[in-house]
């Protein structure tokens, strides 16, 4: 492509244009709701009361954003290799297991401290695991990661409720789920943090799993722009061609790329399982691993913009919950909306505003060399 | 003789279930052969569905339901369209994006209009399609062996379900044998010749997309109006995905289509006859063995391990006129 776009300031790049497609998506969502009869403006009040007025929301907004920091983060380390993610809902589900196993083996015998590594490391695998073969067809057959990572999902459902519901299940209960972990199968809950700032967390199943996400932000952020096999990662993605020509081993990258996205995408079943529910149920994933594609793209694939753009849907879900209290008509369905329109704005469409905001700056600057761009075919 | 009952009933809900299949892959058909990835077909169908539901439950009639359901899924893949190919977007992430919209919006809007829990109202008589006995049905179906063939499965189904078939051959002849169909492939493998013999690339694919929302859009009526009698919360149920990889298995042509779909769609009733049957020889296969089936076949196939598929190759590339 031929530099279609003039360069713009950094804060426009990275700061006004994701804002503006996000409120563009907003507002949007808006008119959905005007046409189901009810007041924008009154939801989103109640949505920001619900997700941030109390501290047991607030709770239940970091909860749902933990979620939303291992699958973006997941998504994201994908892109930088130019390689789209769809499976982190399957690779979490499948990590699953690796949470859940050996949490049933040591639950009895271990305190949570010794059980959360094996855990950790177990739930890494396993993600890691189930990406690891979409990433290798991708590498050594050519087969687009994106169709096999589709498939992965309904493959990973497919053997998920096999297991629970005929392997896991312990003899005489009917609900397909595993036993209910003994006391070191459970992670503490971080209520002291809040505590801090005088809120109460009530019942939310606010835990240490939101600690371990911003860690793994961290270590992203580190591998990604802070060494060798990040730069090489980048390069893949910005050219694989450079890459080739620099002596970069392109499968060996792309198969690395794959396993770190699906083991991070898989350490999102730590905090249901291990951190909220106590046990492993049906599709406890429940779409985290397609949010954390809008989270990616939100946030674009940086630690820092992930961070907020993964409370921002953690809100979205704790205070639509609130909303539907007193929104019969707008139930948690609302969210899947505007999950698909951040996507389509801040993704598909993201260079939308682009031409005429250049334009803008350009005016401007007056006389400042700032080509102007192109009218869009 | 009672296996031979037997079959017929499995190939004829095998030939019921393929339908939505064969008409969402050669909607993808379409689309994928200009060069514009869709994996948002199920998102088309399932607003198509309730569409078609919607607004036959409200007039009565069957066909502004199905008017309703292909504009509503053409709208869709102009957005698609205007993402990817105007706005020279990613068209995987553009899919992806019509696919949740769809899946929420239906239920949203269901809920508030007809506050059914999602669903919209059971269709009468006249307001979905109903199914057309061949004639002499009724005469030959004690022929044995011909008779139950031709009045059990050809006979007796909807007229969606003849057209579904007769696409196939159509959409062949289309692609193939029309100057419009070489255009359309041309523009999937190589769109800088085509703009160099002075044929917009942009107007070419838009068409291709259109011809895929209209497609998807009889997917939809198909489901919610004739499969069944009216709207289900997600009844699409992933057959989008199964249509696209239906579409991956036959090599993107109209005729291995056809025969995809109706491999996945036998998968598909065997496994809902065979839940709680045991297979000779085999013992019982799991369920979820089945539902998985398609899904694996397409990664082995994608694998190169059976046959090699290649997408078009302009497949996925926003096209840029050179400056």
């Amino acid at each position: 492509m031929s530099a279609p776009y003039a360069k713009l300031p950094a804060w426009v790049d990275y700061g006004l244009i994701p804002l503006i497609n996000l409120v563009v998506a907003f507002l949007v969502a808006g008119l959905v709701v005007l046409a189901v009869g009810e007041s924008p403006l009154r939801a989103a009040a109640l949505l920001i009361e619900g997700a941030f007025g109390y501290g047991e929301g607030i709770g239940f907004t970091l909860y749902y954003a933990t979620n939303f920091i291992f699958t973006g983060l997941a998504v994201a380390v994908a892109f930088h290799c130019g390689l789209f993610n769809i499976g982190g809902e399957g690779q979490a589900y499948v990590a699953g297991l690796g949470v859940a196993l050996p949490i049933l083996w040591l639950d009895q015998i271990m305190p949570w401290y010794v059980v959360f590594p094996a855990a950790i490391v177990g739930s890494a695998i396993a993600g890691a695991a189930w990406a690891f073969i979409p990433g290798w067809l991708q590498a050594k057959r050519g087969s687009h990661v994106v169709i096999t990572t589709i498939m992965f999902n309904f493959i990973a459902s497919s053997v998920m409720v096999y297991l629970l519901v005929d392997v896991l299940k312990p003899a005489g209960s009917m609900a397909p789920q595993t036993r209910t972990f003994a006391e070191g199968g459970q992670l503490p809950r971080l209520d002291w943090l809040l505590a801090i700032f005088g809120l109460d967390i009530g019942g939310a199943p606010f835990n240490l799993s939101f600690l371990l996400a911003l860690v793994a932000a961290f270590v992203v952020w580190l591998v990604i722009w802070r060494t060798k096999l990040g730069y090489e990662i980048r390069t893949m993605g910005h050219s694989p061609k450079a890459a080739r020509y620099a002596g970069i081993k392109e499968s060996r990258i792309v198969i690395i790329t794959m396993l770190m996205s699906g083991g991070l995408a898989g350490m999102m079943a730590l905090n249901p399982i291990m951190g909220d529910q106590h046990r492993m149920a049906l599709d406890f994933v429940a779409g985290a691993g397609f949010v954390g594609i809008a989270v990616a793209l939100m946030g674009r694939s940086h630690p820092v913009g992930i961070v907020p753009a993964a409370i921002l849907f953690g809100m979205l879900y704790q205070g639509g919950a609130e909303i539907s209290f007193e929104m019969p008509q707008i139930s948690r369905d609302m969210i899947t909306i505007i999950q698909g329109l951040v996507i389509l704005f801040a993704g598909a469409m993201e260079n939308m505003f682009r031409p005429a905001i250049t334009t803008f700056f350009a005016t401007l600057g007056g006389a400042r060399d700032a080509k102007p761009a192109p009218a869009v075919e | 003789m009672e296996y031979f009952d037997t079959l017929i009933v499995i190939l004829q809900s095998t030939v019921r279930v393929s339908v939505p299949l064969i008409l969402a892959a050669l909607a993808g058909l379409y689309s994928e052969r200009s060069g514009i990835f869709d994996i948002g077909l199920e998102g088309k169908m399932l607003a198509a569905a309730f569409a078609g539901g919607a607004a036959a439950a409200v007039t009565g009639s069957a066909l502004i339901g199905l008017g309703a359901a292909i504009l509503v899924s053409v709208f869709l893949a102009l957005v698609h369209a205007f993402a990817s190919i105007t706005q020279r977007g990613n068209q995987i992430v553009s899919g992806v994006a019509i696919n949740f919209i769809a899946l929420g919006a239906t239920v949203i809007l269901g809920q508030a209009w007809f506050r059914q829990g999602g669903r919209t109202p059971q269709l009468g008589e006249g307001a979905r399609f109903s199914t057309v006995e061949l004639p002499f049905a009724a005469e030959i179906a004690n022929v044995p062996i011909l008779g139950p063939i031709y009045s059990n499965l050809l006979s007796g189904h909807f007229l969606l379900t003849y057209l579904a078939f007769a696409l196939v051959p159509f959409t062949w002849w289309v692609l193939y044998r029309t100057r419009f169909g070489l255009r359309l492939r041309a523009v999937g493998e190589n769109p800088g010749a085509v703009d160099t013999a002075g044929i917009s690339v942009t107007w070419m694919r838009y068409r291709a997309v259109i011809c895929c929302g209209i497609l998807c859009g009889i997917a939809g009526a198909y489901l919610s109006m004739a499969m069944t009698a009216g709207f289900v919360k997600g009844m699409t149920a992933g057959k989008g995905f199964i249509a696209l990889a239906a579409l991956i298995f036959a090599k993107w042509k109209p005729v291995n289509v056809m025969f995809a779909c109706l491999l996945f769609g036998f998968l598909d009733a065997m496994s809902i006859r065979m839940q709680g049957n045991e297979l000779p020889l085999i013992g019982e296969v799991p369920v979820q063995f089945m539902q998985a089936l398609p899904y694996v076949l397409t990664v082995v196939l994608l694998a190169g391990f059976i046959g090699k598929a290649i997408p078009p190759k302009a497949g996925g590339v926003p096209y840029v006129k050179e400056r």
